[in-house]
């Protein structure tokens, strides 16, 4: 029984922090904000040369073949510098789902090698999230298709879908509407690997999206606590008031509570274990909690300040706002997680003892 | 990261779980809040002691079985599934034991610990007084050092004792240098309760219990060796001693798992009833949540310890963490429990009621929560004192 992480793996997570704190500054971040794409080419090579994209790819297409534990670990650091990128997109969700498919499937071999090397987009549509995300410059799209065997996987070239950007408070997000025509020459995987294959993206895409909510919960925190220690009033910085140590403190517990819940879920996905979708969802809520509190106690330590556009928390808060809703919305986890739990007694062993 | 137990500890939880159940009482017990029910718990602890089973953590020469952190949170997994009975001397080995280890000379040890893990010491606290209360640095109790030099003079009140009015030892801290002020100067000493010019009050709880109790000094005489650490040092020896208190073993996990389980019990009895308001739904659900969050955390700072970390100012988050969810835990099963939740003597309420009005003190104990929260912005945020 050993619930951390290796050596190993929090030296990777400390250089990827390192790479990403010079490499994606809040000044960046507010320049790709204001591009008609929202993406930067430049960052996302940078992000490849790392050898970020290649993470999730199987070891025989080229990447590091690590797993979704890993990516536990990586994507706090993208929330907690909230890339302007979509990049678990590709390198973790479409990665998935494309290693997924049977062995020497062409897809397979047409696009994992350039999810390493970065040559490519790949958006992802679930029919959990309305809209699909970066689908404006994807060059390939997996979406599903629903039949009444249960859910298609289709691979629909960028070239051939019809997309409608819809606006997002979130400037870092870019979120369109895709229409399209399945056919045959586009299904990946019929229903039953199909279906198992989109209920594994799901739970992936709602992991990095709590992994990314804990990391914007650490960030508004630290940029609010830089403010509280900053800001004079009354002749003392304003974090020497109780009130204000209060809120702070109220979103450290959070987060010390939260991420091991997440961990326990990444555990639950990688080892495929029957109660994953419950513990995912157990994650998805509190990562997401952490984060709107954090938004909700940092606007009140910036004060008036932080219902300006000048602040970096705007662009924090905001990113949490929306991503707390992605890939299952709070009513969708939180209904999931009660009728798992409440739902037939002999499903849920709960007591002492019950937790591994 | 490895969430599987290891064939030892496998074997662990089934000894634990084989044990308990040859021993556990099958009658309830009256409450640990009264002469009849502390005796009863204390004789269970005997029990528990002649088992081995006291303290898993402690060494096995001290009674203890020289377990680590994980087989400790099997043993409380087991212990709570059990529903045996509530420990009633963790004052002495989860607090003043440890600090004896850590700070007693070879002859206290030998002489304190095996009788507390016996049970045939039971202690009480001494860290409170009317005018020191969070503020515990305000301590103005004295022991005064004799001509002799060989005992201390004690005068002075201590107050919220839990069952000191039942318990024959307490530890505590007395200004000895009363020059001094503040964190310094004071010493921590061992007392035995039936010394002469003691006088213990006990105060009714919430519950109507003598749960705690005012401890008067009048010319209470201790002796020199019953001094832990250095004279004017026990600022330090407790403060180590609080440490132990809020951080992990205080409130183990499983308490609040099986408090989660009854709850899920007590909805699903009353589901139809309940469910007309479907926050009670979510609320219960919640819970579970809070508990299972809970017992995550402690599995991970246990696996951060084994790997060389220290627990430090983060142990507040943790007492901020129970005491919340202990309250959220009973407030979601009043509401439950609806008109019926004010009946003291409803098989069903009792412990639910009783559980209730010890939430209520939850928050206030081993150092309020504002205190705690003031220790998480100054100690881990860096914010300034005010």
């Amino acid at each position: 029984m050993d619930f951390t992480f290796s050596d190993d793996q929090i030296v990777f997570r400390d250089s990827v922090s390192r790479f990403l704190m010079t490499e994606a500054a809040p000044e960046m971040l507010r320049e790709i904000w204001e591009t008609d794409a929202g993406r930067s080419p430049e960052l996302r090579g940078k992000i490849a040369a790392q050898g970020l994209t290649g993470l999730s790819v199987p070891e025989a297409e080229g990447g590091l073949g690590l797993g979704d534990i890993d990516w536990a670990l990586m994507t706090q650091e993208l929330g907690y510098f909230a890339i302007p990128d979509s990049l678990t997109d590709t390198a973790y969700v479409a990665a998935g789902l494309l290693s997924g498919l049977p062995e020497g499937h062409a897809l397979r071999a047409a696009w994992l090698p350039r999810i390493v090397d970065g040559s490519c987009r790949i958006a992802v549509g679930h029919p959990v999230n309305p809209l699909v995300a970066d689908a404006h410059l994807a060059d390939l799209l997996l979406l599903p298709h629903a039949t009444a065997q249960g859910l298609e996987l289709h691979a629909v070239p960028g070239t051939a879908v019809a997309v409608t950007p819809q606006r997002s408070i979130d400037a870092s997000r870019r979120l369109a509407s895709v229409e399209w025509t399945p056919a045959s020459d586009t299904l990946a995987a019929d229903a039953p690997l199909g279906q198992r294959l989109w209920d594994q993206a799901l739970e992936r895409g709602a992991l990095c999206v709590a992994g990314q909510l804990i990391g914007l919960a650490q960030r508004m925190l630290d940029v609010s606590v830089d403010y509280a220690a900053q800001r004079k009033q009354f002749g003392k910085p304003i974090g020497s008031f109780q009130a204000v140590k209060h809120h702070l403190a109220d979103v450290v517990t959070k987060i010390e509570f939260a991420k091991p819940v997440l961990y326990r879920a990444v555990y639950a996905l990688a080892q495929g274990e029957a109660k994953t979708a419950a513990l995912v969802s157990h994650a998805k809520l509190v990562c997401g909690e952490a984060a709107l509190l954090a938004a909700r106690k940092g606007i009140q330590v910036h004060g008036a300040m932080g219902y300006t556009w000048e602040v970096d928390l705007q662009m924090f808060m905001k990113r949490a706002w929306a991503l707390d809703a992605a890939w299952g919305d709070r009513i969708f986890h939180q209904a999931r997680l009660s009728d798992s739990l409440l739902g037939d007694p002999a499903d849920a062993a709960i007591g002492p003892g019950s937790t591994f | 990261m490895d969430l599987t137990y290891t064939p030892a500890q496998q074997a662990f939880r089934a000894e634990v779980r084989a044990w308990l159940r040859a021993h556990v009482p099958r009658e309830s017990f009256a409450s640990y809040d009264t002469r009849e029910g502390f005796e009863q718990h204390r004789q269970w602890e005997a029990t528990l002691a002649e088992g081995g089973w006291s303290s898993v953590t402690w060494p096995t020469e001290l009674g203890g079985r020289g377990c680590g952190l994980i087989e400790w949170l099997i043993f409380e997994e087991e212990y709570w599934a059990a529903d045996a009975p509530q420990r009633v001397n963790q004052n002495g080995i989860l607090l003043l034991g440890p600090t004896l280890m850590e700070f007693g000379t070879p002859e206290q040890k030998a002489r304190f610990l095996p009788r507390m893990a016996r049970c045939d010491d039971m202690w009480a606290q001494g860290w409170s007084e009317p005018n020191a209360g969070s503020d515990m640095a305000a301590i103005s109790s004295r022991a005064v050092l004799s001509a002799e030099g060989d005992h201390y003079v004690l005068n002075g009140q201590k107050t919220w004792s839990t069952r000191a009015l039942f318990a024959n030892w307490l530890f505590g801290l007395f200004r000895s240098d009363p020059a001094s002020s503040r964190h310094h100067g004071l010493s921590y000493l061992l007392v035995p309760l039936d010394a002469p010019g003691i006088t213990i009050r006990p105060i009714r709880a919430l519950n109507g219990k003598q749960a705690f109790a005012e401890v008067f000094f009048d010319d209470v005489k201790v002796p020199l060796d019953n001094r832990i650490g250095a004279e004017g040092q026990g600022w330090n020896v407790a403060m180590a001693t609080a440490g132990f208190e809020r951080g992990l073993l205080l409130r183990s996990p499983a308490r609040y798992q099986r408090s989660a389980q009854k709850l899920v019990d007590l909805y699903r009895r009353h589901q139809a009833s309940a469910d007309r308001d479907p926050s009670i739904r979510e609320a219960v659900t919640r819970a579970w949540m809070g508990a299972q969050a809970y017992t995550l955390a402690s599995y991970h700072t246990v696996g951060r310890l084994q790997r060389g970390a220290k627990i430090g100012a983060e142990s507040s988050t943790n007492k901020i963490f129970w005491s919340e969810l202990d309250l959220q835990l009973h407030e979601t099963a009043m509401r439950i429990l609806g008109a019926r939740a004010e009946l003291c003597d409803d098989a069903e309420v009792h412990d639910w009621l009783e559980g209730f009005l010890f939430a209520q003190a939850g928050p206030i104990y081993a150092g309020s929560n504002e205190i705690q929260r003031n220790i998480i912005a100054e100690r881990l945020l860096g914010l300034p004192k005010s």
